[in-house]
């Protein structure tokens, strides 16, 4: 079937099987390989992108149900070179260990400011209740979205 | 994983979704946020061979007043009922519990109607809205009929919704305390289902995971009706159910967190009350 999808502000119009997973489109079709295959059970959050301005879990919306819609990967996120706050607070703030998680917790971060942009830290740990870090390295994630959060304000 | 081959069609209206299901029948299932029915199919535990896509129907997404009731469209996700003013101060009971299922990723996608209509006794909300004692609105060829929430789980993953029907809005009545409510759950992770779980309005108990269906734990709601304390009503949580020995926990562990549940549950109610 034919989708059409707007990713990172680009309108990418292909041929996929009505089968496709978001998160493979991303990765295949439309060569943008930040976003990682995880668990693939919608329990990791390794795979979450914006969809429409909010997080979801790629691996579990069909690239069919994204179609006439707005996906931000987090190759969408810099703007003019800049990288975006939560990017350069994750790196301040050593917010990663092997990156796997990372650009799932970054874009869930986003999603997680634009709700709410001033959480508390309580607040950040359960908006990130999605996302599993397999090193562990939860504290400088928490640090990082907190200062993202700082610098927005 | 990749569910096996289906053939996609997105409804633009409820009208053409339940002419698409008439047309394909029990080939087809419809998909509200998918967040239950495409792990399903990417296990390949379902494999529906046409997919009707109902995330189109922003018609069905709605939180209103309607006097003594509050109407929710089957449509609505649960971000937006965890965020509906209206529910947090009428019922506030369902407002937090859809704060409560999964994570914020799956609360931006799942719909009330689809987390019903998919009747897993696992899942929070049947339990909710059966201790709100809701009533459901179904659509079909011929017209629209009302469910009470009572009648409509009949097993596991089946419900009394005939293959070409739609659920298109759950009717939650105003609680007589809306502050008399409680929801307990306990699982492992954050984002895991509930390994038991419980909601209290009213006097009214819904039990999560402790059966086939989502149920209402009787025994406790006649105790208290007979003037029982929270204790003592809530020491009947585990009579009538029939929880599943598994993977999680075994059966007698899952009626011992019943009872412990059921007693927070009451307590707390009691002291918003």
């Amino acid at each position: 079937m034919k989708v059409d999808l707007t990713v990172n502000g680009k309108d990418i119009t292909a041929d996929v099987e009505d089968r496709m997973l978001l998160v493979h489109f991303l990765r295949d079709v439309a060569d943008l390989t930040a976003t990682n295959v995880g668990c693939d059970t919608t329990s990791c959050g390794a795979c979450t992108v914006l969809l429409d301005g909010e997080s979801v879990k790629s691996c579990t919306v069909l690239a069919a149900q994204a179609s006439g819609h707005q996906v931000t990967t987090a190759e969408g996120l810099a703007a003019n070179g800049e990288m975006h706050p939560v990017q350069r607070a994750f790196h301040q703030e050593h917010g990663l260990q092997c990156g796997f998680c990372t650009p799932g917790m970054v874009m869930a971060i986003v999603s997680l400011l634009k709700e709410n942009p001033h959480p508390t830290e309580e607040q950040v740990r359960q908006g990130l209740e999605g996302n599993l870090c397999r090193c562990t390295g939860y504290h400088n994630i928490v640090r990082a979205a907190l200062a993202a959060a700082e610098v927005s304000s | 994983m990749i569910p096996s081959s289906f053939t996609y069609k997105r409804a633009g209206s409820a009208e053409e979704a339940l002419g698409l299901a008439a047309e394909h029948g029990d080939d087809a299932k419809f998909l509200a946020g998918g967040h239950s029915l495409l792990p399903l199919m990417k296990l390949r535990l379902a494999a529906p061979e046409v997919i009707i896509d109902l995330g189109g129907l922003r018609d069905l997404s709605y939180v209103t007043d309607q006097g003594s009731y509050v109407a929710i469209g089957a449509l609505t996700r649960h971000h937006d009922v965890e965020h509906s003013e209206l529910l947090g101060r009428e019922v506030p009971l369902l407002a937090h519990a859809a704060g409560q299922v999964g994570d914020p990723q799956i609360r931006h996608r799942g719909t009330i109607g689809g987390s019903i209509a998919h009747a897993d006794p696992a899942s929070d909300l049947p339990a909710v809205l059966l201790a709100l004692d809701a009533t459901l609105v179904a659509r079909g060829a011929d017209g629209a009929r009302e469910i009470g929430i009572g009648e409509f789980f009949q097993g596991l993953f089946e419900t009394a919704l005939e293959p070409d029907e739609l659920l298109t809005e759950i009717r939650v009545p105003k609680p007589a305390s809306a502050a008399a409510w409680s929801f307990q759950k306990f699982t492992q992770r954050a984002i895991d289902w509930a390994i038991v779980g419980c909601a209290v309005q009213d006097g009214r108990v819904g039990l999560v995971n402790m059966g086939g269906t989502p149920l209402r734990a009787a025994a406790v709601e006649a105790a208290l009706a007979g003037g029982a304390s929270p204790a003592d009503a809530a020491a009947h949580a585990a009579e009538g159910t029939s929880a599943a020995d598994d993977i999680r926990a075994t059966r007698a562990y899952r009626e011992h967190l019943a009872r412990v549940l059921v007693a927070r549950a009451l307590t707390e109610a009691n002291s918003r009350s």
